[in-house]
């Protein structure tokens, strides 16, 4: 390694002339190699790149006493019922249902999603959470709304009628 | 013939382009890094495949922990001072001039505020290990409705974000969320990690809504 050198290497020599020594001044960069890589992996490391990102929703007012609601057809509503352990259970219409049950996966609520919305003109999907219910489904659920482009869409409370249908939904 | 003499020179390599790229990537890292602050909760986040960036200031974000506590906080250290005097008033609490300065510059805290002045008492390591409660959000006493008006009023700009874990359970959510709304909050953001389009998606989601 490159080093300021000394005296060295010149024993052998008796007498003489002093001569000036040609020595190139390079200087021992090992430590500062060192140093530089150990600061360089300290921030690869404490560095996150990727930044979290945000996902806005704009919820509907609280309606106030006396508040018209609009009322919407039956037949073009599709409740969306996020149960316990990851699952989801659908239904289209509200008087005697046809409940299903199906998962997050891409065969699963995407699938259905995609099929509701061509067949169903101005469909509107309602969200209820059961209790059980973690935060992670709620986000894929709206999630699921933006990939498949779903324009309309509420959360809205769970009510015991839907808990009835989950319980019958082998 | 005499013998071929062997150089015995020790093999140096020129270290100087090496030592420019790594002197110029530490470069690059420190100034791109953020010290994170420390939170007192660990909050593992749901992605999705929003693509809109969180704005770096006035935010107030409501985090959710995933044993379902609930914590708060609020940027702008002239902000979070006047926040909680106002707290103290309204809660008939009040707080010495050091302990709004020590209030000022931590992060988030997830305690009722009658816990509040011991826990600004504590040293800095010591609010490290504490286990913090959760601000309360039930219907009898919901603190985090005044924190999060307080915070409005103090700075106006401040908009809000829930930073929710994976597992966090719906009711604690909805809690959070109707607070909010009873705010006259209604748009929010949920804070989450980044995931790509599903590529055979993508045709449906970039087609133009037809209303």
């Amino acid at each position: 390694m490159a080093e300021i050198q000394g005296g060295g290497g010149e024993g052998g020599k008796k007498g003489g002339k002093v001569r000036s020594k040609k020595s190139s001044t390079r200087i021992d960069m090992t430590p500062m190699v060192d140093l530089a890589f150990l600061l360089l992996t300290f921030f690869i490391l404490t560095t996150t790149l990727s930044k979290p990102q945000t996902m806005e929703i704009t919820m509907p007012e609280k309606p106030k006493e006396g508040d018209k609601q609009p009322e919407v057809n039956e037949k073009k509503v599709l409740t969306l019922v996020l149960g316990a352990n990851d699952k989801v259970y659908w239904y289209v219409g509200i008087t005697e249902p046809e409940a299903k049950k199906t998962d997050f996966s891409k065969d699963g609520i995407r699938k259905v999603l995609v099929e509701k919305k061509s067949e169903i003109r101005d469909l509107i999907v309602l969200i209820k959470a059961m209790d059980e219910a973690k935060y992670k489904n709620m986000v894929d659920i709206l999630d699921e709304m933006t990939i498949s482009s779903i324009q309309r869409y509420a959360i809205v409370d769970i009510t015991p009628a839907d808990k009835e249908i989950v319980r019958q939904t082998p | 013939m005499s013998k071929v003499k062997m150089h015995r020179t020790t093999p140096s390599i020129d270290m100087t382009p090496m030592v420019d790229l790594a002197f110029l990537l530490v470069t690059f890292f420190m100034l791109t890094a953020t010290a994170t602050p420390d939170e007192p909760v660990q909050v593992s986040i749901p992605s999705s495949v929003s693509q809109m960036p969180i704005p770096e200031r006035d935010m107030i974000i409501i985090s959710i922990g995933k044993d379902n506590k609930v914590f708060f906080t609020v940027d702008g250290q002239f902000t979070r001072a006047k926040m909680l005097k106002e707290m103290g008033q309204l809660y008939n609490i009040s707080f010495t001039p050091e302990e709004e300065s020590i209030f000022a510059v931590i992060t988030s805290f997830g305690l009722p505020i009658q816990n509040l002045k011991q826990y600004l008492s504590l040293g800095r390591e010591e609010r490290k290990e504490i286990a913090q409660p959760g601000i309360p959000v039930d219907s009898l006493n919901n603190q985090l409705k005044d924190w999060v008006l307080q915070a409005r009023l103090a700075n106006p700009k401040v908009r809000i974000a829930i930073k929710g874990d994976d597992d966090a359970t719906y009711p604690v959510v909805k809690k959070v969320i109707n607070t909010l709304l009873d705010r006259k909050v209604n748009r929010f953001n949920l804070i989450t990690g980044k995931e790509a389009m599903p590529d055979e998606m993508k045709a449906v989601a970039a087609k133009k809504p037809a209303i």
